[in-house]
């Protein structure tokens, strides 16, 4: 349980943020310079909120009415960095436990083997920092901040620095620990893709003021949100469970509350759940069930509403059973097919516009 | 090979510059965190009076020293009356001599690489539980090590080489403050004096040569032996 409420100003530009949250993972999302970095710093101690009041876990860290301001060393807040931040002085086992050590006895229930396992740093641990990979040094900075024992493991943009390959390694390691070690996370990212991957909560962040927060499908859903959220990633997320593998066609098949998706191959046991982000621009529209299309998901709805109509593109929003979903269409399109709220349309999406990192475990 | 007059005279600079080294280090390393972190009113002040002797006439520094250090300066006489400290004409006064002129080198080395620390490797490791000190000890002083061995070695050689502050504050007494340049000095003003003078010099140039050598090499260790 997170309770955050801080103003800092810095200069001409003021953070107010006021948000609680209850979740294993808490997304912080937003544009950069919308103040997410200066809000994990005050959250870690690092920079200090001229007024307000941030509680974790019952634990006051900082009460500026009550002069309460914890050093960062005793909040006990893991924090990861953009970059990996490693000691270079130190080899990969002393970066591990340079936490570790400095942890009360008495809180230390993660334990230093099961880290190296879960993360999987067995090889590197005589190495020094230099000789390591971008993805593996994360991994051990992440593994180092889990060894400090943290209440909370805040999370800055984390994969920001490595390449695409590296980030879907890193991210699966923090879904695992995400399951694995029940720490909860404050998780930074600017991604759509991430956020929605990981986060159950969302707080959007933007001109330093949090403008929404809520579930993850909530939140990203919003077509008033689009202007923070992002023209060209926005989307709907849906949480669905693996109804069933198709070997031959290397496809699988994804139930959700409105009905099924059937998308490239993806692992996960059937009855798993998973969670998947269909974006607003791979969706079309058509008034009748099309017949001799490629698309292989069909999805009947009916329409909701119309986000902001200026410029040539239009955002139309749908009800799919208990789901909400987004179709980016032309204005145009709008107008020839006399679309208009209340009426039944199908939603086209193709199997192939799902990709590895738009499917994620839940 | 060497004489017992050559050999007391290497062992007394050795000591001096040693003795110079040990006791400004602690003080060299607190003045260049301060110049490199801190920003106070009469900075400028205090980094224009460390860089001094760097500039100052020698004999500027040694007479200076000898109007506030000798037994009737102001110091030097409230030294040796409260802990009965004596700088004038003993060689602690030519270590004090040698560790002044030494000094701005050694800050300018430590500084530089305290300032080339990213400080965000501190902010990790106070968020990991390291106090404000711990940090210092465990993060700061062993990323600056390799400019904190430089200063060590330049203020070292430059100790062994203090010739114009040493001899105008304490003298050039045999056996007492008189170091290896005041004994090539003293050798070339004597008749005949030459070849011995000629012996000391080479014995100079192999002590600086050694001493550098040595750094490099304790330079090259630290950065290749990874430590835990």
């Amino acid at each position: 349980m997170i309770d955050v409420e801080v103003t800092r100003r810095v200069g001409t530009f003021e953070l107010d943020v006021a948000f609680q949250a209850e979740a294993p993972i808490v997304g912080l999302f937003g544009r950069s310079g919308s103040g997410k970095t200066t809000l994990v710093n005050a959250l870690a101690g690092v920079a200090r909120p001229q007024r307000g009041r941030i509680v974790v876990n019952g634990e006051t860290l900082f009460d500026s009415t009550h002069g309460i301001d914890l050093a960062p060393e005793r909040r006990r807040l893991g924090y990861v960095f953009q970059d990996d931040l490693l000691f270079p002085h130190l080899k990969v086992e002393a970066n591990l436990l340079y936490g570790y050590r400095r942890a009360p006895a008495n809180a230390r229930v993660i334990d230093e083997g099961h880290v190296i396992e879960l993360l999987g740093l067995r090889s590197l641990l005589q190495r020094l920092p230099d000789a390591l990979s971008g993805g593996e040094k994360q991994r051990v900075a992440i593994g180092r901040a889990l060894l400090a024992q943290p209440r909370l493991l805040l999370m800055d943009e984390p994969l920001a620095s490595l390449d695409v390959q590296r980030r879907d390694e890193v991210l699966r390691y923090i879904e695992l620990l995400r399951d694995d070690l029940h720490i909860p996370i404050v998780y930074v990212s600017h991604s759509v893709a991430e956020i929605t991957r990981l986060a159950d909560t969302v707080v959007l962040l933007s001109d330093g003021k949090s403008i929404a927060s809520g579930t993850v499908e909530e939140v990203m859903g919003r077509v008033d949100l689009r202007p923070q959220t992002g023209r060209y990633e926005a989307g709907t997320v849906l949480d669905a469970v693996v109804a069933a593998h198709d070997i031959d066609y290397g496809l699988t098949t994804l139930r959700f509350p409105g009905g099924v998706l059937t998308v490239p191959s993806v692992e996960g046991l059937v009855g798993e759940r998973i969670r998947v982000r269909i974006r607003a621009r791979d969706v079309s529209l058509a008034l009748t069930r099309p017949t001799g299309v490629s698309i292989l998901n069909v999805l009947e709805g009916s329409l909701v509403g119309f986000g902001s109509d200026d410029g040539p593109i239009v955002d139309v929003q749908l009800r799919v059973g208990e789901v909400s979903l987004v179709a980016r269409i032309t204005r145009r399109s709008r107008e020839q097919l006399r679309l208009h709220e209340g009426q039944t349309v199908f939603a086209l999406v193709k199997a192939v516009s799902f990709d590895r990192r738009s499917v994620g475990y839940a | 090979m060497l004489s017992v007059d050559e050999l007391g005279i290497i062992l007394l600079s050795l000591k001096v510059a040693l003795a110079s080294v040990v006791f400004s280090l602690p003080l060299a390393v607190a003045v260049a965190f301060l110049l490199a972190r801190a920003d106070f009113p009469g900075k400028t002040l205090i980094d224009a009076l460390v860089h001094l002797p760097l500039v100052l006439p020698p004999v500027v520094v040694g007479f200076a020293l000898l109007v506030l250090f000798g037994l009737r300066g102001p110091i030097g006489a409230f030294l040796a009356d409260t802990f009965g400290i004596v700088f004038a004409f003993r060689w602690t006064g030519a270590a004090l001599a040698a560790a002044i002129m030494g000094f701005p080198l050694m800050v300018r080395a430590i500084r530089l690489s305290f300032a080339a620390i990213d400080r965000r490797l501190e902010t990790v490791a106070r968020t990991l539980g390291a106090s404000r000190i711990g940090v210092f000890f465990s993060i700061t002083v062993p990323l600056a090590l390799p400019g904190i061995i430089t200063g060590v070695v330049l203020s070292f050689a430059r100790s062994l080489g203090e010739f114009g502050a040493t001899i105008t504050f304490v003298s050039n007494i045999p056996g007492e403050t008189q170091t290896l340049p005041l004994a090539i000095y003293t050798y070339t003003q004597t008749p005949a004096g030459d070849l011995r003078a000629l012996r000391l010099s080479v014995i100079a140039v192999a002590l600086s040569f050694a001493s550098l050598v040595a750094a490099e090499w304790i330079a090259r260790r630290h950065s290749t032996v990874t430590r835990d």
